[in-house]
């Protein structure tokens, strides 16, 4: 066994992550006087969530008609029926009292003349089962994401939770199937430490960065999924990723959809205005699913732009100078800085971008993860997942605009009320066993001395590549087949890596290094989950199976990765019973908007 | 072998929004090495800063009171072609 010191910690609960899903179980377990530690690895306000801008949507009807039943209705046809109704019906239900108590803790919202929570329209909400227009989100300015993680994390030192910041989380610790706490490695001093407790709650976001192209920060790469697969452990319905159409090719950036509502234009190699083809009347203000799709096809049908011919151009030029002033504001900023392009002379190189991650930890509303043995489905002991780390699932087959900040507050407020009523403070824990550990410092140490011929750069731009070609929009069972083989490879390489920092302190290069083990396997999760669903649903699309099959796969994807990269399967029922919810199940349709 | 205390101004680029980690970790690596004292301290100075400020400064096109934070935010968004 390698020899490294640990330094024990023993709180009641162990939350990792403190973006809004995070530090919202944090407060809520402290406040309800649970020795609580939070481990992170960056500063809690520098969390992904910071980037939400747009808002949390709840069914408020403080600018007019709403309902929660609404927005169950909503929600539902958004994730193309493949979100579980009683988790629906149970975030749409409490979404009012859950921003309320926002707004009580200190978030400080934008309001109406009257003092009300302002609440604006956003796309697919809407009110009497699809007939009106919603006004169901609630923003603070455009700093929502940052207005939440500040507010929660000032509740959260109120309450005297404890914060570990810049630690790394390595390992889940588990013994006899229950997770008995998590490895983690201090940046600052490099040691490593023992979080034992008897819950561990994971809120560790998505894992964008599997992809060449996401929206999502550096530090996305999902630590808790790749956490629970080494665990032995399944992740669920991770086919499922959106995809913006305009990203800034080679960065990610995004270009915001009003671009294409003011008269920008994509175009391909030939100059053509693609969309006529695909989209004859909405053209370039298709949905989202639609323009990513025809994109994706310009390129693999050889139109696109750039020596690698691998994106596409949106020209914004015919426009004039003082529409892009008055009506995009920030967008030329953007262009010049990151593609180097003055937008009133050139287009702006743009491809479909990985944007959030539907897939995760599967568990249920309290947030107790679940697994399945011998077809049967049995929650994980001492394990919890929370926000976009988890499946819940609500968000099924696609995402709603403003429902991810509500999944953050809402279950992560759920996770830590099951805490406070399923815990005793202080309650003695047994010992892990030394083979609870010593397997997780033997792959810290092997990846700390890993002294083959691949940089972490090289094989994480080699895997990113593959998902970008191979598992993004365009899906067919046999470009998902190469992308298994081409992740296959990707996965025996990383014996082949090298790491050149030996030290603790900060070696970034380390951490790179366990997080692209994070990646590869939720990358292999993905892909191969998307080459075993042979349909098409929500943000699933497979050119081979364009309908969705509800007779074979109304159901969860559950997949299991080993430690030689082989995947298997199993299925979890989607609940269409909304379980006495006060609400009625919405029988699978067709979803048209 | 890199020092820590570059480790950790590399690890305090990572931020909640991808613009920002592109252009932070960008300067350092491209403008770091050959930076002088002052220059130095007001980067670790901006690390310090809550993400929505940086946002403004970096790509809204706002800049610091003080003129060599303002100066070093011209330089941070000013990425090679």
């Amino acid at each position: 066994m390698s020899a490294y010191p640990l330094v024990d910690h023993r709180p009641d609960v162990v939350v990792v992550g403190a973006g809004g899903a995070g530090l919202r179980a944090t407060l809520g377990l402290a406040e309800a006087g649970l020795d609580t530690a939070c481990i992170t690895k960056v500063f809690p306000t520098r969390s992904h969530t910071v980037a939400a801008q747009g808002g949390i949507s709840a069914a408020l009807g403080n600018m007019g008609d709403d309902d929660w039943r609404y927005h169950f209705y909503d929600t539902v046809k958004g994730s193309d029926w493949l979100g579980d109704q009683d988790a629906i019906a149970y975030m749409c239900q409490e979404a009012p009292a859950a921003v309320i108590e926002l707004e009580h803790y200190g978030l400080p919202f934008s309001r109406t003349e009257d003092g009300r929570i302002y609440q604006r329209p956003f796309g697919g909400m809407t009110t009497h089962y699809g007939k009106g227009i919603a006004q169901r989100t609630c923003a603070a300015a455009d700093r929502t994401g940052h207005a939440m993680l500040h507010t929660l994390y000032q509740q959260s030192l109120k309450h005297r939770a404890r914060f570990f910041i810049e630690y790394f989380a390595i390992d889940l610790i588990m013994d006899g199937g229950a997770c008995r706490g998590v490895l983690a490695l201090d940046m600052a001093s490099g040691t490593l430490h023992r979080f034992l407790a008897q819950a561990t709650i994971l809120a560790t976001g998505g894992y964008g960065r599997a992809y060449f192209s996401c929206t999502s920060a550096h530090t996305c790469t999902g630590d808790g999924g790749g956490m629970v697969l080494r665990a032995g452990l399944p992740l669920a319905d991770m086919e499922f990723v959106q995809f913006h159409p305009t990203g800034i090719y080679g960065v990610g950036c995004l270009i915001t959809e009003g671009v294409r509502g003011e008269g920008g234009i994509l175009r391909n190699s030939a100059g053509e205005r693609f969309m006529e083809r695909y989209a004859p009347n909405a053209r370039d203000l298709a949905s989202r699913d639609v323009v990513s799709r025809a994109m994706t096809l310009e390129i693999r049908e050889g139109r696109g732009v750039g020596p690698q011919r691998d994106h596409l151009h949106l020209h914004l030029e015919h426009l004039g100078a003082d529409v892009i002033a008055k009506r995009l504001p920030g967008i030329a900023e953007t262009a010049m800085i990151f593609a180097n392009v003055d937008v009133t002379r050139a287009p702006i190189p743009v491809q479909p971008t990985v944007h959030y991650n539907m897939g995760g930890i599967p568990c249920n509303v309290q947030g107790e993860a679940l697994t399945r043995a011998d077809g049967r489905e049995t929650t994980v002991p001492g394990l919890m997942a929370i926000g976009e780390a988890a499946c819940v699932s609500v968000h099924g087959a696609n995402r709603l605009g403003s429902n991810s900040l509500l999944d953050l507050v809402v279950f992560g407020r759920a996770a830590a009320a099951h805490c406070a009523k399923s815990l005793r403070r202080g309650a003695a824990l047994p010992e892990p066993p030394p083979r609870a550990v010593e397997p997780l410092l033997d792959r810290f140490d092997r990846i700390r001395h890993a002294d083959g011929d691949r940089p972490t750069a090289s094989l994480r731009d080699e895997m990113q590549r593959a998902m970008q070609r191979d598992a993004a929009v365009f899906r067919t069972g046999e470009t998902l087949t190469e992308g298994c083989a081409a992740l296959a490879r990707c996965h025996d390489a990383f014996r082949d890596l090298r790491i050149t920092d030996r030290s603790l302190v900060y070696n970034t290069d380390l951490a790179e290094a366990l997080e692209l083990d994070n990646l590869l396997g939720q990358s292999l999760a993905t892909i191969h989950s998307a080459r075993n669903r042979t349909e098409s649903r929500g943000a699933h699309a497979r050119e081979d199976f364009p309908e969705r099959d509800d007779a074979h796969w109304l159901k969860h994807t559950l997949a299991w990765v080993d430690a030689a990269g082989a995947v298997r399967f199993d299925y979890r029922p989607v609940q269409l019973d909304t379980q006495g919810a006060g609400v009625e199940c919405i029988p699978p349709q067709v979803r048209a908007y | 072998m890199r020092d820590a205390v570059e480790g950790r101004l590399r690890w305090r680029c990572r931020r909640g929004m991808k613009e920002l980690d592109v252009l932070l970790a960008g300067w350092l690596d491209r403008c770091w090495p050959q930076a002088d004292d002052a220059r130095r301290r007001d980067f670790v100075w901006l690390l310090e800063q809550p993400d929505p400020d940086l946002a403004e400064w970096l790509i809204g096109g706002a800049r610091p009171g003080d003129r060599a934070r303002a100066k070093l935010v011209d330089e941070i968004v000013r990425r090679p072609a």
